[in-house]
């Protein structure tokens, strides 16, 4: 650790507690902290790429030895490290530098994080209740043994009231869940499937305590308690797959926006957080920065990044009087503006409406499960109400033994199979997913995809790359070679940056006077003479012959005096993507393209994939009207999109994806998010969802035999606690054991996209090496 | 039947003394980060 101690001497020098609170970052970073009871601070960073024990002893370390802090701890499930320290002697900021100089990005974690902690607490409670129920199972079914095996009078009696000691604390502890939302059900005047379980498990405790009490022979503790225990196996899969989809795609969200640099009339800068931001303010926005609220340039002029917002592959110029919108990126010039909205009327917050309109809709998808209990709460009801009804006739009366019938059906009805069938289902087909790179949101996003009938895509960014990659073939000689990747280097424009990986095999000539000029290019001297890469117009300029721009160009390079090279660079395919095209055409599945660029743009990829429904420049409401034409004519919609303009689109569809680029917007309002290159992973998703379908319908016909055969038993009087303990748990391991096939079943287009990862993968090591 | 007094209690007591620790270690968050603590035992640094 000697390289950090150098530079903790350093930070102790500037140690002046006046400066600690100043910047912007250290603002943002203090905004989003705890201050703890004893005047210590809590902060906590999300590391996404920390993955093993270096890493965490690496982290822990370093910034343990920054001296202002009090204790670190990483989390190395959760991505994150919980960091405690003084903030009175010391910067917050310091800790993402001494990251940055380990090697790992972080990011502070937003507010959205809260959801995530709640789930955490729950799955603990989870966890909690499904040890005390399966504790108590085993014990319970051990006493239980002994009374099936031939234990009488007082011994059966003490062993059932043993049991009963323990499955009272028990159900408190291990059925709360399940009666808390059976009672949300039934204040709402809904019936859930939990109505059932949890009328299942109090009568039959109550019956089994009448029965100790009693002396009576036959108590059914053991199947009340591993009911619960199989049930909560199920919830607690269902929670544990959900945090931790939550956090796969929380990690990979960046800093948002917080806030600006405001000017005042004597020219003075002043941080200014989001919310109090006013209309007709001037703020400023350096280069690599996102604009935070909309507003028309006042002065100073750059080219803007325009993709997440409008769906444009190509960066536009800007100068003053242009107005600009909240979420776009400034690229090279550092730019006044004047706001003409606040937070809450921008750009972006009118997408973030929009979202949550149209995830009103959503929300009234009703989940399978929700779909079975509606048939079959109301169904285990009516049958137990009948056998109650037709023992009391047949045996004139008999109310005891009537009311032990119907409680027998009560529980041998019990959706046990069916709790597990759709969690374990949908937790190995998530699992599958994300052995390919593909993060699941919502279990209920697997039932969704599978309808699907046909699927629009966004086009800059998901059918393409979003990235611009070099198109000539012939590339000039060495010593030019040289200096244009000097040159395309000193750049941070995107293009420049495209161009520089279009010429990584060449090593940089050396130039002097390196001068970028906002909007056109960038200049330097080389052997004293000037040279220029950049917009053609600007470096045609420099030459002694007259060219004709041609068509493709969208970059120039002369040295003074010489030739001209010209460059054309354009956005490419996706890998896969017309494998994909193809691939659903053949299930009958059909593509669309939906996108905010200009049409010659959008026809040249439509038509290189063979898709004849596609449309352009369309803004955010154009897509969702797109998208809600297609649903109301009863079809299904899948949504690939990436930008904040398809963002309101990705929550309307039926079912969307988007890929990790995307904007953090667009990945919070989609489904599915993939991370590898390939397209293919869209194929890949639909299929696993497909195969989920088909698995959770088998189980759902497993419960149906099951209870086809155990409720005619149960409504003539022959089930006894024995019976009832093996049939469930008979039935919940065949649903299980049916389930766990999805691990071993193939689909398509895993095979492509594991090949074509590892050969981006072996690229960039070679170009590393 | 007197066998049965002594070997109940210690049954359900083991029981018992299981789910206790269980509980024990789910308060001091040993069940946060699970991967975390797969990998920490491959430190092997002996600072004490």
């Amino acid at each position: 650790m000697n390289c950090c101690a150098t530079q903790i001497a350093q930070d102790l020098h500037e140690n002046t507690p006046s400066k600690f609170a100043n910047s912007p970052e250290e603002q943002d970073f203090r905004a989003s902290s705890n201050v703890l009871e004893d005047g210590s601070t809590q902060s906590e960073l999300i590391i996404p790429n920390m993955h093993c024990a270096a890493c965490i002893s690496k982290i822990e370390k370093s910034l343990g030895a920054i001296p202002y802090v009090i204790s670190v701890r990483a989390n190395l499930s959760l991505r994150r490290v919980n960091i405690i320290w003084d903030s009175k002697i010391g910067k917050g900021t310091k800790f993402a530098k001494e990251l940055s100089n380990l090697g790992f990005e972080s990011f502070l974690s937003q507010d959205e994080d809260q959801a995530t902690k709640l789930l955490a607490i729950e799955s603990k409670k989870l966890l909690l209740a499904l040890a005390v129920s399966g504790f108590a199972a085993a014990n319970i079914m051990l006493l239980s043994v002994s009374v099936w095996s031939g234990a009488q009078d007082e011994t059966a009696k003490l062993f059932h009231l043993i049991s009963g000691l323990i499955a009272v604390p028990a159900v408190a502890i291990g059925g709360r869940p399940f009666f808390i939302s059976a009672l949300k059900a039934l204040l709402a005047k809904r019936l859930n499937m939990d109505v059932p379980i949890s009328l299942a498990v109090l009568l039959a405790l109550g019956m089994g305590l009448y029965e100790t009490f009693t002396s009576g022979q036959e108590a059914y503790f053991d199947a009340c308690v591993m009911l619960l225990f199989f049930l909560l196996i199920g919830r607690y899969l269902d929670h544990l797959m959900r945090l931790k989809a939550r956090n796969s795609v929380e990690s990979l969200s960046k800093i948002t926006t917080k806030g600006g640099i405001l000017l005042d009339e004597k020219g003075g800068t002043s941080y200014i957080s989001l919310d109090d931001i006013k209309v007709g303010q001037c703020l400023r926005v350096y280069p690599g920065e996102r604009f935070p609220v909309d507003g028309t340039i006042s002065s100073g002029a750059s080219d803007l990044d325009r993709s997440l917002v409008t769906g444009e592959g190509i960066s536009v110029r800007a100068e003053v009087g242009d107005s600009v919108e909240a979420g776009v990126l400034n690229l090279t010039g550092s730019i006044d503006f004047v706001t003409t909205s606040n937070a809450k009327t921008s750009f972006t917050a009118e997408i973030k409406n929009m979202i949550s309109a149209a995830e009103n809709g959503r929300s009234r998808y009703v989940r399978i499960a929700e779909r079975a209990a509606s048939i079959y709460a109301p169904a285990v009801h009516l049958l137990a109400l009948i056998a109650f009804v037709s023992w009391m006739v047949i045996t004139n009366g008999d109310w005891k033994s009537s009311i032990y019938i119907a409680i027998a059906v009560l529980i041998i009805t019990c959706p046990c199979a069916l709790g597990l069938a759709v969690p374990v289902v949908h937790v190995i087909g998530a699992s599958r997913l994300l052995k390919e790179g593909i993060i699941m949101r919502d279990g209920s996003a697997f039932e969704r995809m599978s309808e699907i009938d046909s699927i629009a895509f966004d086009k800059t960014g998901t059918l393409t790359n979003g990235a611009l990659k070099l198109q000539n073939t012939q590339l000039p000689n060495d010593k030019i070679s040289k200096i244009i990747s000097a040159l395309s280097s000193q750049s941070s424009h995107p293009i420049a940056a495209s161009l520089n990986a279009g010429f990584s095999a060449f090593s940089n000539a050396k130039l002097v006077n390196i001068r970028e000029i906002s909007g056109l290019g960038v200049e330097a001297r080389h052997n004293g003479k000037l040279v220029r890469l950049g917009r053609p117009n600007w470096v045609f300029e420099i030459s002694n012959q007259t060219v004709d721009l041609e068509p493709n160009t969208n970059v120039a390079f002369c040295e003074s005096g010489n030739a001209i090279y010209q460059f054309s660079l354009v956005d490419t395919l996706r890998v896969d993507a017309k494998n994909t095209i193809d691939h659903f055409k053949s299930k009958s599945i059909n593509s669309a393209i939906i996108s905010g660029d200009r049409a010659f743009l959008v026809k040249k990829i439509a038509d290189e994939l063979e898709i004849s429904n596609f449309s352009s420049q369309m803004l955010p409401a154009d897509k969702i009207n797109f998208l809600n034409k297609l649903q109301s004519a009863g079809s299904k919609v899948l949504m690939v999109g990436d930008g904040l303009n398809d963002a309101p689109a990705l929550a309307s569809a039926h079912v969307s994806m988007a890929p990790a680029s995307a904007s953090e917007v667009g990945r919070l309002a989609s489904d599915f998010v993939f991370t590898r290159p390939s397209l293919m992973t869209v194929a890949f998703t639909w299929s696993v969802a497909v195969a989920t379908k088909k698995l959770i319908q088998q189980n759902f016909a497993i419960a149906i035999i099951y209870n086809c055969i155990a409720v005619p038993l149960a409504m003539f009087g022959y089930v006894t606690p024995l019976i009832a303990a093996v049939a469930m748990s008979s039935s919940s391991i065949l649903v299980v054991a049916n389930s766990l096939r999805l691990n071993f079943s193939k689909f398509d287009g895993g095979q492509i996209i594991s090949t074509t990862s590892s050969m981006e993968q072996s690229k960039r090591k070679e170009v590393v090496t | 039947m007197n066998h049965l007094l002594v070997l109940i209690p210690i049954a359900l007591g083991l029981g018992l003394v299981g789910l206790f620790a269980f509980y024990w270690s789910l308060k001091n968050g040993q069940y946060d980060d699970l991967d975390g603590s797969a990998s920490r035992i491959l430190e092997d640094d002996d600072e004490v």
